[in-house]
C-alpha cells in the first residue's frame, strides 16, 4: 500500500526490531515452555510483522507469516505444547523471515510450513460465531497517515452481511484541535450469526487491533473465543500478562542520524551558553545574568533530554547474544548456558551498536576456546553445561561490561610463549599477569591456525581492542586456570557531553568528570610540601593515595597554601588529585584529542570553555590506576 | 571543510608551477602547498598539554574545534626564537593515522602565496644544512632565495610512529 523509500526504511527498522524480539521470545521459550506472556509475545511479534509486512508490499512475507502464525495459534490455544523441535523449527522460520526481508527466495518456506503442520495436532474446533455479534471498529489515529483505508474494512463487513453500521464520533476533538490527518471516528456494527473469526480476521487483515468484539447483544450466547488468527479483543488475561501496548503512537521511530545531528547542535548550544554565562558574569548586569541563568537551565534540560533519548539498554543487543549462544551450542556440540545480568543498564546508542560485534567475538572465543566439552567438564568435577555470563553494571562515570566463562581459563605460559615467538615481548621481559593476558589483544598475536569457522568471522581480538579504545574504553583480562576467564570492558557512559568539575592547577584549567568525583577536601598542611612522606591521605578511616597534579603535569611555580584534594573513583578504587583551586562545575562537550596527542593517556579529551580557551579533560580510570600502581610500588 | 588533501606532497606530474604559501621558520624560508591550507590565524591562547612532546606542545580553539598546534622547528632541528608580533598559525588539513585531521602549524612569519615550479626542485645538498633529509621534499626558488619544502607526511608519520626524538622526555611521575 505504501511505496516510498522513507516508509520502507521505517518498515525495515521495525521489522528488524520485531524479528529480534521474536527470536528473543523463542529462545526464552526454550527454558520456560509454558510461559503465557512469552507465547503471547511471540504471537504478537509474528502478527505485527505480518501486518506491517503486508502493508509495505512484502506479499511473500505476509503469506508465510500468516501460515506460520496460524500454526503458532495452536500453541496459543494450548492444543500444541512448546517443544524443542518446535522451537528449532520456529528459529528456522525466523531465519527464513530474515531471508525474505533481504529479498531471498520464498521456496524454503513451504517445507518449514509443512514441518510445522506435521508438528501441529488438530486444533480444537471451537464453535465460533454461533450467535450474532456486535463489534466496534476503532482504528489507531495514525491509520490514515500509514496508508490504511477504513472504508475497505467497512465494505468487507457489509459483504459479510453486517448491519447497523454506525459511526461513533464521541472522540472527535474540538475543531481547533482537529488534525485532519488523524482518524477520530470509530464504528459499531452488528454481525449476523455464522460469521467465524477467521472470516472476520480476513476483513481486518492489517487492522486486527481495530476490532473489538462487544458483549453479545443476544442473551445467553457465550463470549466468542479469542482464538484463530489473532483477532483477539484485549481480554483481562492479556492485560494481566503484560503492560498494554500504547494505543496511539506514544512511540516514535527516529533515524539515528537525526539524533546525532541533534546531539551536535546541543553540543554547540552548550558551548555558546557557557560563553553567554561568562559574559553575563563579567558584565555584572543582573538582568543579563538572570537571562543567562535561564538559558543555562534550558540548555541543561535540553542536553539531558537529548542524551536520554540516545540511551539504550544493553537488553537491545542481548537477543543477538542468545541466538549466538544457541548456534554455538549446536555447532560445537557443547551445552552452553547464557546468563545475563544488568540488561537494563543503559549506554549511548552509538556505544551499544559498536559493542555488539566485539562482545559477540569474545563470546565465540569463550565458547570455542574457553569452554570444555561436557565430558571434560564432568571429569573435572564441573557441571556439564558451561556458562557464559554477560554482566553490565554502572561504575561511576562508566559502565563495566564483563564477559565471564567458567571454562578452562587462559593459559598464561602459552600466551607468554606465543608473545615471545611473535616478538611482542622480549624473552626476559617480566609482565604482570593482567598485562601478559592482554597480549591476546595484540594484532600479531592470533595465528591463522586459530581462526576456526566460528571465531574467524572477520573480527579479531585486535579489532575488539581497537573498537573499545575508539569508544574511549579499556579492557582488563583475568583468568583462573581450570575455573574460567573474565574479560572486563570499561566504557564511558556517553561520548558527547558530561558534567565536569573545572579546577585550576598552576594557572591552567582542567576538567574532571563530575560523575567520578566522590568528594573534595582541603589538603592537610603537613602534606602540602611535596616530599618523601607517603603520598597517602586518611579519608574516613581509609588510606587513599593521592597524586600531585602540579608534579604530574610539570607545572611551573609553587603551590599556594590552600590546595584542595579532589577524590575520584573508578570501579572500587579511588585516588586523590591535588589542585590549586576549584572553579566550579559546568557542562563539558567532549572533543577527542587528535592522533598527535593519542599517547597522552592522562587526558580523555578536551573541551572549550566559556572564554573560548581549551581545557583538557582528565582520564580518571588512567589516573586511578596510576595512583594505585604507585601505592603498590611504594608499599613493596 | 572540503578539499581534504590526502598528502602534503606536491604531485610529481603537476604541470609547471604550483601554488605555495611561503613562510619563515628558524630564520629559514619554507613553503607549503596552498591546497592543504585552510586559514592563517593570529596567535591565540594556547593550552599546554602536559608531558606532550615539544613537536605538539598545545591545543588551540579554531572556530569551535580543538586543534593541536605543531612546531615544525623541532623535527627540522631549527632554533626556536620566542613568538613576536609576526608569529602566525597556519591551519592545515592533514591525514593522521588515516584520520582526516586539522592541525595548526606555527610560523614565525607568513609571506605570500606564490607559484613554485615543482619540476625545478633540487635535492637537499649533503652539506651546509642541519635539516634531516628525510623530512625535506626538496629546495625550490622564490625571489632569488632558496625555499625549503618540508615533507609534512614524513614528519607527522615519524611523530606518530614515535620516532624523530619527538617523544616526551621521560620523568619519574610521567604516565605511560
Amino acid at each position: 500500500m505504501i511505496d516510498d523509500p522513507e516508509g520502507q526504511a521505517l518498515f525495515e527498522a521495525e521489522a528488524r526490531q520485531l524479528t529480534e524480539s521474536l527470536e528473543a521470545g523463542l529462545l526464552a521459550l526454550r527454558s520456560a515452555t509454558g510461559d503465557r506472556a512469552l507465547i503471547d509475545g511471540v504471537f504478537r511479534d509474528l502478527h505485527t510483522l505480518k501486518g506491517t509486512g503486508g502493508m509495505f508490499g512484502h506479499a511473500a512475507l505476509a503469506a508465510f507469516l500468516h501460515d506460520f502464525e496460524t500454526a503458532f495459534e495452536a500453541v496459543r490455544d494450548g492444543s500444541l505444547e512448546v517443544s524443542g523441535p518446535l522451537i528449532e523449527l520456529s528459529l528456522k522460520a525466523h531465519d527464513h523471515v530474515l531471508s525474505l526481508l533481504a529479498g531471498g527466495s520464498p521456496e524454503p518456506g513451504e517445507q518449514l510450513l509443512a514441518d510445522l503442520g506435521a508438528l501441529r495436532r488438530a486444533g480444537t474446533a471451537a464453535a465460533e460465531g454461533a450467535a450474532p455479534r456486535r463489534i466496534r471498529i476503532r482504528f489507531a489515529p495514525d491509520t490514515l497517515s500509514l496508508g490504511g483505508v477504513p472504508g475497505i474494512v467497512l465494505d468487507g463487513l457489509r459483504e459479510l452481511g453486517a448491519t447497523a453500521i454506525r459511526p461513533l464520533i464521541g472522540d472527535l476533538p474540538p475543531p481547533a484541535a482537529l488534525d485532519p490527518a488523524e482518524l477520530h471516528i470509530a464504528w459499531e456494527a452488528e454481525l449476523p450469526a455464522g460469521i467465524g473469526d477467521a472470516e472476520l480476521a480476513e476483513v481486518f487483515l492489517f487492522h486486527e487491533e481495530a476490532l473489538e468484539i462487544l458483549a453479545d447483544p443476544a442473551p445467553g450466547a457465550a463470549q466468542p473465543p479469542a482464538e484463530e488468527t489473532g483477532a483477539a479483543p484485549p481480554s483481562a488475561a492479556e492485560a494481566a500478562a503484560g503492560p498494554p501496548r500504547p494505543r496511539d503512537g506514544a512511540m516514535m521511530r527516529v533515524s539515528a542520524e537525526r539524533l546525532d545531528e541533534m546531539m551536535d547542535r546541543v553540543g554547540e548550544l552548550v558551548i555558546a551558553e557557557a560563553r553567554l554565562a561568562d559574559l553575563a558574569a563579567r558584565s555584572g548586569d543582573p538582568q543579563l545574568v538572570a537571562v543567562a541563568e535561564e538559558i543555562q537551565r534550558l540548555a541543561t534540560g535540553m542536553r539531558d533530554t537529548t542524551m536520554s533519548i540516545r540511551m539504550t539498554p544493553i537488553a537491545s543487543i542481548i537477543g543477538r547474544f542468545r541466538r549466538l549462544v544457541h548456534d554455538l551450542s549446536q555447532a560445537l556440540g557443547k551445552e552452553i548456558e547464557l546468563r545475563v545480568e544488568g540488561e537494563e543498564t543503559e549506554l549511548d546508542k552509538t556505544v551499544i551498536e559498536m559493542l555488539a560485534d566485539p562482545i559477540m567475538h569474545l563470546m565465540r572465543n569463550a565458547a570455542d576456546h574457553g569452554l570444555e566439552s561436557a565430558e571434560e567438564r564432568r571429569a573435572m568435577g564441573k557441571p556439564g553445561t558451561g556458562t557464559i555470563t554477560v554482566r553490565a553494571q554502572y561504575s561511576g562515570a562508566e559502565v563495566l561490561i564483563s564477559l565471564i566463562d567458567d571454562g578452562r581459563g587462559l593459559d598464561a605460559a602459552r600466551i607468554r610463549a606465543r608473545g615471545i615467538e611473535r616478538g611482542l615481548i622480549g624473552p626476559e621481559e617480566e609482565l604482570a599477569q593482567g598485562d601478559l593476558l592482554k597480549l591476546i589483544l595484540e594484532p600479531g598475536f592470533s595465528t591463522a591456525a586459530q581462526v576456526t569457522e566460528l571465531s574467524g568471522r572477520g573480527v579479531g581480538m585486535d579489532v575488539v581492542k581497537r573498537t573499545i579504545e575508539q569508544l574511549r574504553g579499556s579492557i582488563e583480562i583475568s583468568s583462573e586456570p581450570g575455573h574460567g576467564a573474565a574479560i572486563h570492558l570499561r566504557l564511558p557512559l556517553t561520548l558527547a557531553i558530561i558534567d565536569g568539575l573545572l579546577v585550576e592547577v598552576a594557572g591552567e584549567r582542567y576538567t574532571i568528570p563530575l560523575a567520578a568525583v566522590e568528594h573534595i577536601i582541603e589538603l592537610p598542611a603537613e602534606k602540602a610540601e611535596a616530599g618523601a612522606a607517603p603520598q597517602l591521605l586518611n579519608i574516613r578511616g581509609k588510606l587513599v593515595p593521592f597524586l600531585r597534579l602540579r608534579q604530574l603535569f610539570r607545572s611551573d611555580g609553587a603551590a599556594g597554601p590552600h590546595q584542595k584534594v579532589v577524590v575520584v573513583m573508578s570501579g572500587e578504587l579511588r585516588v586523590g588529585l591535588t589542585v590549586d583551586q576549584i572553579i566550579g562545575s559546568s557542562q563539558t562537550v567532549i572533543k577527542q584529542l587528535s592522533p598527535l596527542h593519542a599517547t597522552q593517556k592522562t587526558f580523555s579529551g578536551a573541551t572549550i570553555l566559556g572564554d573560548g580557551t581549551v581545557a583538557l579533560i582528565l582520564d580518571v580510570p588512567q589516573l586511578v590506576a596510576f595512583g594505585q600502581a604507585r601505592e603498590e610500588r611504594e608499599a613493596a | 571543510m572540503t578539499g581534504l588533501s590526502s598528502s602534503a606532497r606536491p604531485t610529481a606530474d603537476a604541470a609547471g608551477g604550483r601554488d605555495m604559501v611561503t613562510f619563515r621558520l628558524g630564520g629559514e624560508l619554507l613553503a607549503l602547498p596552498t591546497g592543504i591550507l585552510r586559514e592563517i590565524l593570529e596567535p591565540v591562547r594556547t593550552t599546554r598539554v602536559p608531558n606532550a612532546p615539544d613537536f605538539a606542545p598545545g591545543l588551540i580553539n579554531v572556530r569551535g574545534a580543538v586543534v593541536p598546534l605543531a612546531d615544525l622547528r623541532v623535527p627540522l632541528r631549527m632554533p626556536r626564537p620566542p613568538a613576536d608580533e609576526h608569529t602566525r598559525i597556519m591551519v592545515v588539513e592533514l591525514v593522521l593515522n588515516e584520520i582526516p585531521s586539522v592541525v595548526g602549524i606555527l610560523a614565525e612569519r607568513v609571506h605570500e602565496v606564490t607559484s613554485i615550479d615543482d619540476a625545478a626542485l633540487e635535492d637537499l645538498p649533503g652539506v651546509g644544512t642541519t635539516w634531516p633529509p628525510q623530512f625535506v621534499i626538496g629546495i625550490g626558488r622564490w625571489q632569488d632565495s632558496f625555499v625549503m619544502l618540508p615533507d609534512l607526511d614524513a614528519i607527522f608519520s615519524a611523530h606518530l610512529a614515535g620516532e624523530s626524538g619527538a617523544q616526551p622526555t621521560s620523568g619519574k611521575d610521567c604516565l605511560p
